[in-house]
């Protein structure tokens, strides 16, 4: 579009205010999580605390086994579960890549048609524990539904397509190198900027997953730091509609504080607002990408 | 020609090894996504825990007579298309017009956190958007009641009880995660226009307004159509998140957030209906295929590029 003042400057001064109006929630929370626990009842949660204080960290410090827990799960869901994700994928995208290999377009229907039909979530939840008992393991948070998806092979499988040329393949083959080891010293450092892509939104599907663990978890020692902040508002819940003290104990997990609450949310987001300025720019790169061909 | 037989029988050797390195993946997808299809057999069974998938009774459509002579399949039906349309026009109307003023700011620095700052939202899960909800809309800390109607000296509101409002709450939270996700795929439809229109129009004396009518909106006509189309081929089913955790699963507001993914999700782990919710599942799976096929086969007429497949 060619320039216009006045319109550039209409723009930035909507987006800003879209952007305020955007982060204000989030603020919010965090705002929330440093407040007195006596100034948030009378005054409720807002933006100008009457008093200050770091006595939810510092419970969450003194008390923390639990979160310890719920984090050390979480962590490793989401490190080996999208490590053996890529893995995974990338391997199944490779040879649907390669022309030479027979029955690619039966394969390529195969991986597809996942996108276009499932089965839905009865007859996947009894197939997990009935048959593969999956039910209060680790593997249930990292094994159902994430670990490959169409969607991510596909976006593989065109990078291999047209970014890698077949020369190299060829080069390799000539040099004796097998099938296997083409995948693993050509095709996957080739493929980096792919792998960051799908990698980054994996791992953050793992951290932000809630759905296995309320399926297939009971354990709280397997709980994920999102089911355990789904538990605690369970808890609330639960609370607020019988209004009963004695109902305190009774939850798997104690019912904390107004301030401590959106402390617990504030400690669930913090691993991806730590990486996020780091990330970011390979995360618009892979909306763009992920839109353009699905 | 000797070589020639040579090659094919070598392509012949070489495609083993490559489908031994396609295998993890592809018993994973025939476990987690082609064995749940067979499974949809449980609809037209009286499950039973005990009698365990195979020894349960068949009952034949049974449970689908149920389910739709309850008010449950005509509330979760119209619930779930009501809002995918609603977030289907008001997302895409808002994402264009942030994509639009984006794109006009050119490369400046800003336009990077914009953007950065927009998508921030999509980032979070829907446990902590929950919690983020729940500091607004509370009853006795919320700062909506606190903050907002008091100082305006209304009455506190109990916003998980009041039907009439959820419309509204569930539209602007869907918004508000995914805006910026939408504006950036239009902002990359739209830095592909061809700038010498542009500056055509320009010299013909348009302005700014008549470029973004008259060009850049004609220009993305394809690239919505495409987005929408497919959208509609979702429409059956509803992010799961948005209306359970956003709602905190409240009984008062089933009849405004009850979609049938949160229904299929009742239905199981809840109620232990198996035989209903397996029903729902299939209801939706199988109506949701057939939208997914007609929305493609339209896309292929107009746009053949974008067609999924």
């Amino acid at each position: 579009m060619t320039e216009s003042k006045s319109f550039n400057r209409v723009s930035t001064v909507v987006l800003t205010l879209l952007v305020i109006l955007a982060m204000l929630p989030i603020i919010l929370i965090v705002i929330a999580s440093f407040s007195g626990e006596d100034a948030l009842i009378r005054d409720g949660y807002t933006y100008f605390p009457a008093e200050w204080s770091l006595d939810s960290y510092y419970y969450m410090v003194k008390q923390g086994v639990m979160i310890l827990r719920a984090y050390g799960v979480s962590f490793f869901v989401t490190f080996f579960g999208t490590a053996l994700s890529v893995l995974l994928t990338t391997m199944l995208a490779y040879p649907m890549a390669r022309k030479s290999f027979r029955g690619r377009n039966v394969l390529a229907f195969f991986v597809f048609f996942t996108m276009l039909f499932n089965g839905g979530i009865v007859p996947s939840y009894i197939m997990w524990t009935q048959i593969f008992g999956i039910k209060d393991t680790i593997w249930a948070l990292i094994i159902p539904n994430y670990l490959v998806t169409a969607f991510n092979v596909i976006l593989v499988k065109n990078y291999y397509q047209n970014s890698v040329p077949d020369s190299l393949i060829e080069a390799a083959q000539l040099d004796g190198a097998s099938e296997l080891k083409i995948f693993f010293r050509v095709m996957l450092p080739l493929s980096k900027p792919t792998v960051a892509t799908i990698g980054l939104f994996t791992g953050i599907t793992y951290w932000n997953d809630w759905t296995n663990g309320l399926y297939y978890i009971n354990n709280e020692k397997l709980y994920s730091i999102q089911q355990l902040l789904m538990k605690i508002m369970d808890n609330i819940q639960a609370l607020r509609s019988n209004s009963t003290a004695s109902l305190l104990g009774t939850g798997a997990v104690d019912l904390p504080g107004t301030s401590i609450r959106m402390a617990m949310a504030v400690i669930g987001i913090l691993p991806i607002l730590f990486i996020y300025p780091f990330v970011q720019k390979y995360l618009i790169k892979g909306v763009v990408v992920g839109a353009v061909k699905g | 020609m000797k070589k020639a037989a040579m090659v094919k029988k070598k392509t012949r050797f070489k495609s083993l090894p490559l489908l031994l390195i396609a295998l993890p993946g592809i018993v994973y997808l025939i476990i987690n996504n082609y064995m749940p299809m067979f499974g949809i057999f449980l609809a037209f069974k009286d499950y039973s825990l005990m009698k365990g998938i195979f020894g349960s009774e068949w009952c034949g459509f049974e449970n689908f007579e149920f389910l739709f002579k309850t008010k449950d399949a005509w509330i979760m039906t119209r619930n779930t298309l009501l809002y995918n349309l609603a977030f289907i026009i008001i997302g895409t109307i808002v994402a264009i017009a942030i994509a639009i003023m984006m794109c006009e700011l050119g490369k400046k620095k800003r336009v990077k956190f914009f953007q950065a700052a927009l998508l921030l939202p999509n980032l979070l899960s829907w446990v902590v958007i929950g919690f983020v909800a729940y500091a607004f809309l509370n009853a006795d800390t919320g700062f909506i009641n606190k903050t907002i109607l008091a100082g305006m000296g209304v009455d506190p509101v109990s916003w998980y009880s009041y039907t009439g409002a959820w419309p509204v709450i569930l539209v602007i939270v869907n918004l508000w995660k995914n805006m910026g996700y939408q504006s950036i795929v239009y902002m990359a439809s739209i830095s592909g226009i061809d700038k010498s229109i542009y500056e055509a129009a320009a010299i013909d004396g348009a302005t700014k307004m008549k470029q973004i009518f008259y060009v850049t909106l004609p220009m993305l006509k394809p690239t919505v159509i495409t987005l929408t189309l497919m959208s509609i081929g979702r429409i059956f089913y509803s992010d799961f998140g948005l209306f359970y955790q956003v709602p905190q699963n409240a009984g008062a507001l089933f009849s405004v957030t009850q979609t049938i993914d949160t229904y299929v999700y009742r239905g199981l782990m809840e109620l232990n209906d198996v035989g209903m919710s397996a029903a729902a599942g299939l209801y939706q799976s199988l109506v949701g295929f057939i939208l997914v096929l007609i929305a493609n086969g339209i896309v292929r007429k107009i746009d053949s590029d974008n067609a999924l497949f």
